[in-house]
């Protein structure tokens, strides 16, 4: 389903992506870790279609096609979805108005029919129950006066409506306490299917213990130094990146 | 005669200016003559004390403090001429997306300044309202007129408030006498011609009489039609009494060429709420004035405005309001949406009077950018001499925010629909406080629909970014 070959991007002419190599199939749970400041969210953001981030070396297939080449409302309506590490907040433009908008945008894309406003609220309320999201925030301006969980919560929710294919998450764990987390882990343990295929970027093996990823890889100063089983997380939770980064030199060389 | 008092001058432009002046009050000479007996005397006196004043101030250049963002040059080195003769056909057609009560409600309109009573509409009468063109109102019922007209307006600095009392030849008068409510709004439409052999200039002059407890909304509606160039320079004026509300609200749709001047002068002599909201769409040059004197205890003053433009167009904003009185709060807001070369500008004024305690006011201008080349000035002042008072200011100056439209394009939503969408929810912010839905719907169909680099394609209506569902 996607596939990253020696990606390396920069801004401001700093290099934070040092050939990053990966590839994910339909089905799959991956799990990307490492330290702060590692390039973790340059790289859900480059794979989203953030254009502050230029990409000098490498490509990346998504279902057989160049994603670098396309748009972010292209690559969105084809089925990427990234969960923000920080949820934008958009006053003045209400949640509803917003989600109805970006699910009839995937809609057409796809060939399907537009849906009117009761069609909408069914979806709606059947998909905020299951991140327990308070329907109350629909009314509100996007993320506005939204608090940390319910930010992240929405981001689930708006991934549970748009049932993309490729779901990429930026720390949707941090900040949480262990309830909404569980809640958040169920939202996304119902979307896993054989059809689809999950990056789950996370600074701590936490949410690992109610998402179980079939792969971990670790990524350090823009390169991933080391793959492995669910078993990779919880090493490193015992040896920290520390461990981890003496291996890179065995990385690099092989 | 009128004498032309000199002024030591360079520049070639301000020479300009003179010759301009001097053809408004050689126009006037003329003027005096048709305008002939009317039923109010004192107009005439108060017509030639207008004209003096505006000979002495002349059309103002960039030296003035007031008119430091805009360059009326290009206004007064028109040679406009006064409509005669029949008055134009318009096709009510034409008017059609601009109007929107149903018949039910009064709409006056008047072309080139000039009442038309076949594009009229009387509505239902209510008990205790006097509304009539002011023309007819100054002819027939000069003793009602007298008290009202010219209380608010002072146009010891403004020129074009001063040829508007020169030169208006009609427009309305507005009685409510006391405890009147009147339900649906008044509309006034003012449609300028242009397109003809020489341009036009229309002064229209509207005079708003509210008694205690009366309340009232009044819609000002301005409208271009044809191509080239016309002026319209209208005077507003607006007296609220004890507990006396009123809600004014003012769009101008206007083609590329035309001028446009308006003055907006309240009085509140006491527990009253003022309210005005202008939308300005269009039009080469657009100066909003306004002046508004807080007079009575617990008054309320709320003056609102919204400017999208595009190409080279220019609307500035120009407001004084005075705190004469104690505990009067009140409310400035201002936006615009620039695209292209336009440009906006604002000065907000307030100013308390030693008397007035307990003041609030509170203003704040703020400007959205879509192109490099937009500019927006922006004067906020406050000058205080009672020492009780809240009084704040705000300018805020800066484009669309990326993170916002990246989000929205993260979610499967175009770029112009994305920018489509945060400029909606900016406008929406002035919009949204527009009462009276019909007009509101008709405002956003008239903002969004004028094609533009970036609106084309967008979804929906601004007002549904707040729908509910
Ligand atoms: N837009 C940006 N401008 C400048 N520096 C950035 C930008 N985004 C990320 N960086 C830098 O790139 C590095 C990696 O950041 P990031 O991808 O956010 O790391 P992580 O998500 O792993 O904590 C950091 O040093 C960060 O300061
Ligand atoms: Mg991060």
């Amino acid at each position: 389903m996607l596939e990253i070959r020696n990606l390396h991007a920069s801004v401001d002419g700093n290099e934070i992506l040092r050939g990053v190599n990966l590839t994910v199939n339909a089905g799959e749970v991956h799990s990307i870790m490492g330290p702060n400041g590692s390039g973790k969210s340059t790289l859900a953001q480059v794979l989203a279609g953030r254009e502050d981030y230029e990409v000098t070396e490498g490509e990346v297939i998504y279902k057989g096609r160049d994603l670098l080449e396309m748009e972010p409302d292209e690559r969105a309506c084809e089925g990427v979805f990234l969960a923000f590490q920080y949820p934008v907040e958009i006053p003045g433009v209400s949640m509803n108005y917003f989600l109805r908008a970006a699910l009839n945008s995937v809609r057409r894309h796809r060939g399907e029919k537009e849906l009117d406003a009761v069609g909408y609220l069914k979806l709606v309320r059947e998909q905020s129950k299951i991140v327990e999201l308070d329907e109350k925030l629909l009314g509100r301006a996007v993320n506005e006066g939204f608090s940390g969980g319910e930010k992240k919560r929405n981001e689930i929710f708006q991934m549970a409506l748009l049932e993309p294919a490729l779901s990429i998450l930026d720390e949707t764990d941090s900040g949480l306490d262990i309830d909404a987390l569980r809640i958040v882990a169920d939202g996304v343990n119902k979307l896993r299917s054989p059809e689809r295929a999950m990056v789950i970027v996370t600074h701590y093996q936490r949410l690992l213990d109610y998402i179980v990823p079939d792969f971990v890889h670790v990524l350090v100063d823009g390169r991933i130094v080391k793959s492995g089983g669910k078993e990779l997380a919880h090493e490193l939770e015992k040896q920290g990146y520390a461990g981890v980064d003496a291996g890179r030199a065995v990385a690099a060389s092989s | 005669m009128i004498n032309k008092p000199e002024r030591p001058h360079t520049v070639s432009d301000t020479n300009e200016l003179i010759l301009a002046r001097d053809r408004q009050l050689e126009d006037f000479s003329g003027f005096l003559d048709v305008d002939g007996a009317g039923g109010l005397p004192s107009l005439k006196a108060s017509r030639k004390a207008a004209i003096e004043r505006f000979a002495e101030i002349g059309f103002p250049d960039r030296r003035n403090e007031d008119w430091k963002y805009t360059n009326v040059a290009p206004i007064a080195r028109t040679a406009f001429a006064r409509p005669t003769g029949e008055i134009p056909y318009i096709d009510a057609a034409e008017l059609a997306p601009y109007r929107f009560g149903d018949d039910s409600s009064p709409r006056l309109v008047f072309v080139d300044g000039r009442y038309a009573p076949s594009l009229s509409t009387n509505g239902a009468t209510t008990k205790g309202v006097t509304l009539l063109p002011l023309a007819e109102a100054v002819r027939t019922r000069a003793a009602d007129v007298e008290p009202w007209l010219g209380q608010c307006l002072d146009d010891t600095n403004r020129p074009f408030a001063a040829l508007n009392t020169a030169f208006f030849e009609d427009g309305v008068f507005l009685h409510l006498e006391k405890g009147v409510r009147v339900e649906s709004p008044i509309e006034l439409v003012f449609i300028a011609t242009a397109g003809g052999d020489t341009p036009l200039a229309s002064h229209p002059r509207i005079v708003i009489g509210a008694e205690a407890g009366a309340v009232a909304t009044v819609t000002e509606t301005h409208v271009g039609v044809g191509e080239g160039v016309s002026l319209t320079n209208v005077a507003t004026e607006i007296m609220a009494r004890e507990g006396a509300h009123v809600f004014h609200y003012r769009t101008t749709h206007l083609p590329d060429e035309a001028f446009h001047i308006s003055t907006l002068a309240v009085r509140q002599e006491g527990k009253t709420d003022v309210t005005s909201c202008t939308i300005s769409i269009g039009g080469r040059i657009t100066r909003n004035d306004y002046h508004a004197i807080m007079a009575g205890e617990d008054g309320l003053c709320a003056l609102r405005g919204l400017a999208k433009l595009r190409g080279r167009e220019h609307v500035d904003n120009h407001l004084r309001v005075e705190h004469a009185a104690p505990a009067c709060e009140s409310r400035e807001y201002f936006k615009s949406v620039l695209e292209d070369e336009s440009r906006s500008a604002f000065t907000g004024r307030i100013f308390v009077h030693q008397i007035a305690q307990k003041t609030d006011g509170k203003q704040t201008n703020s400007n959205l950018l879509l192109s490099e080349n937009a500019q927006a000035d922006s004067r906020p002042q406050l000058e205080i001499f009672a020492d009780d008072v809240k009084c704040t200011h705000a300018a805020l100056t800066g484009q669309l925010d990326e993170d916002a439209i990246f989000y929205l394009r993260a979610r499967g939503l175009s770029e112009r629909e994305a920018t489509s969408i945060l400029v909606r929810a900016f406008a929406g912010e002035i919009i949204d406080t527009i009462k009276v839905d019909a007009l509101r719907e008709l405002v956003e169909e008239r903002l969004f629909s004028r094609e533009s680099s970036i609106d084309a394609g967008a979804p929906g209506k601004s007002g549904a970014l707040q729908e509910a569902v």
